[in-house]
């Protein structure tokens, strides 16, 4: 066999594989000298990929705020360990003898003030993070999972599968999801986990398969998938090490847009009252909602405000990402050519 | 053509089948029997109760049920509402749809308009101070959580300006005197606006025929006019003041859906303006010495528009599920509050009707932007 030079390994393609299309390094140096390989291109390519995510500074700046929730997620638990009593400051049973009339305001104790059931906003403010993030990341893994592995198949074999699973998705497409949600978290008790999965589902059968489709139909023409079957790889080695690893920049796009719908949803979701978890930001809203503190406006912001611009910023947050990857992943975005 | 539109309208079938069946499944399939419950509400007469029962075959096995219900909705057989007995369903969602279409469609036209117009003039000065305010403030509205923002929105302009009504259909104040009711107005309302759109097209479509015999601004005088005959004419119905009130109450939902649904087609028109603005007949008509203007709105958004609307489904979808949120807030009384009611209290019929009803909307539209595409489209033609 032909030794590679060290100094030359395999070209990248046109730069939008992730991990490495590289099946021509050569076999007898072992498994892990090609995962070494796969890794270091791997990594390569990230770091190509992260310096063109610089250039834009509403990505980075909407990666921060994505951390800033994350840190809010991570310090409920240990200011709930360290600092805030479980009697006043739990953001679901919690009261706050403190103050007389409840909504009280803003004050020491209390930084963004207490709701009408004299529970601590900012508690349920950081408590709700971390369900957001849980709900948003399982629909986002499920979404892309199903999405991929549909995507994939239906390119790899056509036919009558490509057709059916296609057909299936404009189904879905049609669907107006929020309806069917609405439908479906009135006649059935949904938690966050259902919820999640629902949203997985019906984004991983619907439009994020059709576009992970026509991505999988252009990597399926190219020269190192007749290779891999002609060295006698099985559909299924074909499809999940050759097709889906080449998916994957695109559907790390497609998580970030999957992310928003469901944090969305669910606020949407409970903010209408329809949904059996404990306690959210759309539930926030909901709670004042349903005092009527809504129309009252600045009079008592902190029972709106914080909760409505959380569900904003952070939705937002998810969505700029995705754009901002968009301009790696699709190089007719980039502002110059490489 | 009419092959494509022949074979469309069958998979339009299909898929109205399709949403049928699982609403159907799903509502079988929730906890609590269905037909106990729709014979056991104490507003159903002992006797209406066994005919109801028998027409929709409630007392057979499921399969058969199924077989019934399907055969029903086909015929336009949506069962009675439980809680506007004895009005059927059917008619409970005729009388509000219109309500909805309304909302819908002049905000999504409002919408695309703004959209495209600003999506192509941040592609094309790219990094301007434009560019990071609108992609910012556009984003944050499409994002923004909806019910919130709307709320917000009736805080401003209901509650501390004054200038519009908090939410509802109409003022019953207004009303209270009325010979005639609201639908009866507002079914003469939608169709002055459907001849003024049909109008303001054949003057258009005329002037492009004639070319360069009038001025430019021509037909725009003459659909000015037009509009300015149709308040006078209103006016001498003697119901103007009543038509004036419904308007008062459509402007602020939707200006509220305009505004969180802009964002989407900008967004998209941006991305789409920016990869045919590397095409080489854009250089071509630069290189010919046309105006810059000419070259964005002539070569490269003519170009851009395309893929625009293509995604113009997705667009729909969101503005769909838009107006159910905002007929909430607002009080809208269309099909997707209908749909929330129904839900919240238990009126199934009613909540497979509305189901039905807004998928079968969202069909409509999304066959409508097809053919827009062929029309715009030349390269396609569908066989």
């Amino acid at each position: 066999m032909i030794e590679r030079p060290p100094n030359q390994p395999p070209s990248l393609g046109e730069g939008s594989s992730l991990f490495g299309d590289a099946p021509e390094v050569d076999l007898s140096r072992g498994r892990l000298d090609l995962a070494l390989v796969r890794l270091r291109l791997a990594w390569r390519t990230l770091r190509g990929g992260w310096s063109i995510f610089v250039e834009s500074r509403i990505g980075l700046l909407s990666l921060a705020i994505i951390g800033l929730f994350a840190l809010m997620a991570f310090s409920h638990p240990i200011l709930m360990a360290t600092v805030w009593e479980r009697d006043v400051y739990d953001p679901v049973t919690g009261y706050a003898f403190d103050s007389f009339e409840h909504p009280a305001s803003p004050n020491w104790r209390h930084p963004l003030g207490t709701d009408s059931l004299g529970r601590d906003i900012l508690s349920q403010l950081l408590f709700s993070a971390k369900s957001e993030f849980i709900l948003g990341i399982t629909a986002a893994l499920v979404t892309v999972g199903i999405a991929t592995t549909v995507g994939a198949v239906a390119a790899y074999y056509g036919g009558l599968v490509d057709s059916l699973l296609m057909r299936l998705a404009d189904l879905i497409i049609a669907l107006p999801g929020i309806s069917l949600l609405i439908v479906l978290s009135a006649l059935f008790n949904l938690n966050l986990f259902y919820l999640a999965l629902i949203i997985g589902v019906l984004g991983g059968f619907g439009g994020t398969a059709i576009i992970l489709k026509s991505q999988a139909l252009s990597i399926r023409v190219k020269p190192y998938i007749e290779a891999a079957r002609a060295a006698g790889g099985s559909h299924f080695h074909v499809i999940f090490v050759h097709i889906i690893p080449n998916l994957l920049p695109l559907s790390l796009l497609y998580m970030m847009f999957t992310v928003t719908g469901a944090i969305f949803a669910e606020a949407v979701l409970s903010f209408l009252g329809l949904l059996d978890i404990r306690m959210s930001w759309g539930i926030m809203i909901h709670t004042a909602n349903t005092g009527g503190y809504l129309l009252s406006g600045a009079n008592y912001w902190w029972l709106v405000v914080p909760a409505g611009a959380s569900i904003t910023l952070l939705c937002s947050a998810f969505y700029l990402v995705g754009r901002a990857l968009d301009e790696v992943v699709n190089p007719r975005l980039r502002r110059h050519d490489g | 053509m009419t092959n494509y539109l022949i074979r469309r309208a069958g998979q339009m079938a299909l898929t109205l089948f399709l949403i049928v069946t699982l609403t159907f499944f799903l509502v079988q399939a929730q906890p609590g029997d269905y037909a106990t419950f729709y014979s056991l509400n104490p507003d159903i007469p002992a006797e209406a109760r066994e005919q109801i029962k028998a027409s929709f075959g409630l007392d057979k096995p499921l399969w058969q049920q199924y077989l019934v219900h399907m055969k029903n909705t086909f015929t336009g057989n949506f069962g009675v509402s439980f809680g506007h007995y004895p009005r059927p369903v059917l008619e409970v969602l005729a009388e509000r749809l219109p309500r909805t279409v309304v909302l819908f469609l002049s905000a999504t036209a409002v919408s695309f308009y703004v959209g495209f117009f600003l999506g192509k003039a941040i592609a094309w000065r790219r990094g301007g101070v434009l560019e990071y305010a609108a992609t910012i403030s556009g984003a944050t509205l499409f994002t923004a959580f909806t019910p919130a923002f709307a709320l917000m929105m009736i805080w401003i302009f209901a509650f501390k300006l004054g200038w519009l009504p908090v939410g509802k259909f109409l003022d019953p104040l207004i009303w209270r005197g009325a010979e005639v009711s609201a639908n009866h107005v507002f079914s003469y309302m939608l169709l002055t606006a459907a001849v003024f759109i049909v109008f303001a097209f054949l003057t258009m479509l005329a002037a492009r025929k004639l070319g360069r015999l009038g001025t430019a601004r021509m037909p725009f005088l003459v659909i000015a006019a037009g509009a300015a005959i149709i308040p006078i004419a209103w006016a001498f119905t003697g119901v103007g003041y009543l038509a004036l009130d419904i308007l008062r109450h459509m402007v602020l939902p939707i200006a509220t859906l305009t505004l969180i649904s802009f964002a989407g087609t900008m967004l998209l028109t941006r991305n789409s303006m920016l990869e045919t603005m590397r095409e080489d007949y854009v250089m071509a008509a630069r290189a010919k010495g046309l105006p810059e203007r000419t070259v964005r709105d002539r070569h490269a958004a003519r170009n851009a528009l395309l893929p625009v609307i293509t995604s113009l489904v997705y667009s729909l979808i969101f503005a769909i599920d838009g107006s159910v949120i905002i007929e909430a807030v607002f009080s809208w009384p269309g099909t997707g509050l209908t749909l929330l009611e129904a839900v919240r209290s238990e009126d199934l019929p009613l909540v497979m009707g509305a189901m039905v009803f807004i998928g079968l909307f969202s069909l409509l539209a999304h066959v409508i932007v097809d053919i827009l595409y062929v029309y715009l489209d030349p390269r396609i033609r569908y066989q």
